[in-house]
């Protein structure tokens, strides 16, 4: 299949881990990938905890920018994700905040492609069997918990993501890819992310009770589709609750033997080599 | 003349506030409540008795973290993350600030951001997130590791487009 691609900001510098082992995961199920022309930021928290229209029109700007490809648009970053669909649901309910969105941006939003993030695509487009059967290497001794986050799930009736109060498509991934993806209670709870930089004491007390809960779902480390839970759980946790935590990508790419697979592992903050070494995944 | 909570009603534009029926489950399921000043809940019946003041100059609407699980369990689908939004803007453009400064400054340097090159620079957003908020220290140690680990370049790609922007930023009078 192919898809348009918006990377976003994120996936360009802290979060590049994902760029790459997106675009790798992508080749190696037959995704082709067309990145979004002369894209821009979608404003993210910044935009919407300040200024209702210009969250819309910054958003609208780079759907209408899709839109020109046809083609549906993935959005790996679950912030970039969330942003694209609250526009969507906006302009399409609302004909009013439409014209005035299309006036501020400079052109027509037709609202004809799908939004769409990976997981929804290799789980319901490309389909757990299809993956399997492409495993060459199971990831025995790997035992996750799948952090889904809030973004790609909430509110529900605008992300439309499937069972959003105890998800599973992340965990069917990673299931396949041959690892013991343990059961816990957090899977959808915040990380928060949003206020890492402004508020960080609170925010690293949010992130230790998730790992914690991990540790007690014997787990040995935290899969992840999101940029910002990403750099915030690898980054934040106090020593005594860290554990690795990878893109789902970066083991979908390691399960399937690309080639470069480990590249992304370096640069990690919180290094998950040890634990792959020690498995013999790596 | 408008109620405070008529106005806050207009701007979310969804579910009218007072059908709320105070079952506080947004308050159980927020993350932050233990944080705040006024629990989400406690903010609802804030605007319901018209505390405009009270309600904009709280810390509460600043450590809201848009996670977006009240909207999700509310029973009546009040949206009080959009809610919590449309209570910021307010308090931006009424003049009264916010009460958690640097989560404002945040806001405004990544803004500031996108204003400059379309996309994110993160080393140039958090440099001008420092100097604004004066908290310098914190992460720092961190910056020399993620820049040798190729996680931040001074030299990331901008958008070409810049006018489309600069008009967006125009014409919704953003700060």
């Amino acid at each position: 299949m192919k898809v348009s691609y918006y990377p976003g900001c994120s996936l360009h510098a802290t979060g590049k881990e994902y760029d790459q082992s997106m675009k790798a995961v992508s080749r190696a199920l037959g995704i082709e990938l067309k990145e979004v022309e002369d894209w821009s930021c979608c404003g993210a928290s910044s935009a919407h905890s300040t200024n209702f229209d210009l969250s819309i029109a910054l958003s609208a700007r780079n759907l209408i920018a899709a839109e020109k490809s046809a083609m549906d648009v993935m959005v790996p970053c679950a912030a970039c994700f969330n942003r694209f669909k609250m526009a969507e649901h906006h302009l399409k309910a609302n004909k009013e905040l439409k014209s005035k969105i299309e006036g501020v941006v400079g052109a027509k939003y037709q609202g004809g492609i799908a939004i769409r993030n990976p997981i929804d695509i290799i789980y319901n487009e490309i389909g757990v069997d299809a993956l399997a059967a492409k495993v060459t290497k199971q990831l025995a001794g790997l035992k996750p918990v799948s952090y889904y986050g809030c973004l790609l799930l909430r509110p529900p009736e605008v992300c439309e993501f499937e069972n959003y109060e105890n998800p599973y498509m992340l965990d069917k991934i990673l299931g396949v890819l041959g690892a013991d993806v343990r059961n816990w209670s957090y899977k959808t709870d915040c990380c928060g992310g949003s206020l890492a930089i402004s508020k960080t004491k609170i925010v690293v007390g949010m992130v230790d009770k998730l790992m914690k809960a991990a540790l007690e779902a014997g787990a040995n480390c935290v899969v992840t589709a999101c940029p910002l839970c990403m750099a915030n759980l690898d980054m934040r946790p106090s020593k005594k609750y860290k554990l690795p935590v990878f893109y789902f990508t970066e083991l979908i790419s390691l399960a399937l033997g690309v080639e470069g697979a480990k590249d992304t592992f370096k640069s990690h903050i919180f290094d998950p080599q040890p634990l792959l070494n020690e498995l013999k995944l790596i | 003349m408008e109620t405070f909570l008529e106005e806050v009603n207009k701007q979310v534009d969804g579910v009218p506030i007072q059908r709320c029926y105070h079952c506080r489950k947004c308050t159980a399921g927020c993350p932050v409540a233990s944080y705040m000043e006024y629990n989400p809940n406690k903010v609802v019946k804030m605007i319901q008795n018209g505390k405009r003041e009270e309600v904009l100059a709280s810390s509460t609407i600043w450590l809201c973290l848009s996670c977006e699980t009240c909207i999700t369990r509310c029973p009546n689908q009040v949206d009080i993350a959009r809610m919590m939004d449309v209570l910021r803007q307010m308090a931006i453009e009424s003049g009264v600030g916010a009460r958690e400064k640097n989560v404002l400054k945040f806001h405004k340097a990544f803004l500031a951001g996108i204003k400059r090159g379309g996309r994110i620079n993160e080393p140039m957003m958090m440099a001008e997130y420092k100097l604004t908020s004066g908290d310098l220290f914190s992460d720092v140690l961190m910056a020399p590791g993620m820049f040798l680990k190729g996680k931040l370049s001074l030299l990331s790609p901008r958008t070409k487009d810049m006018k489309s922007l600069k008009s967006i930023f125009e014409k919704t009078k953003s700060i």
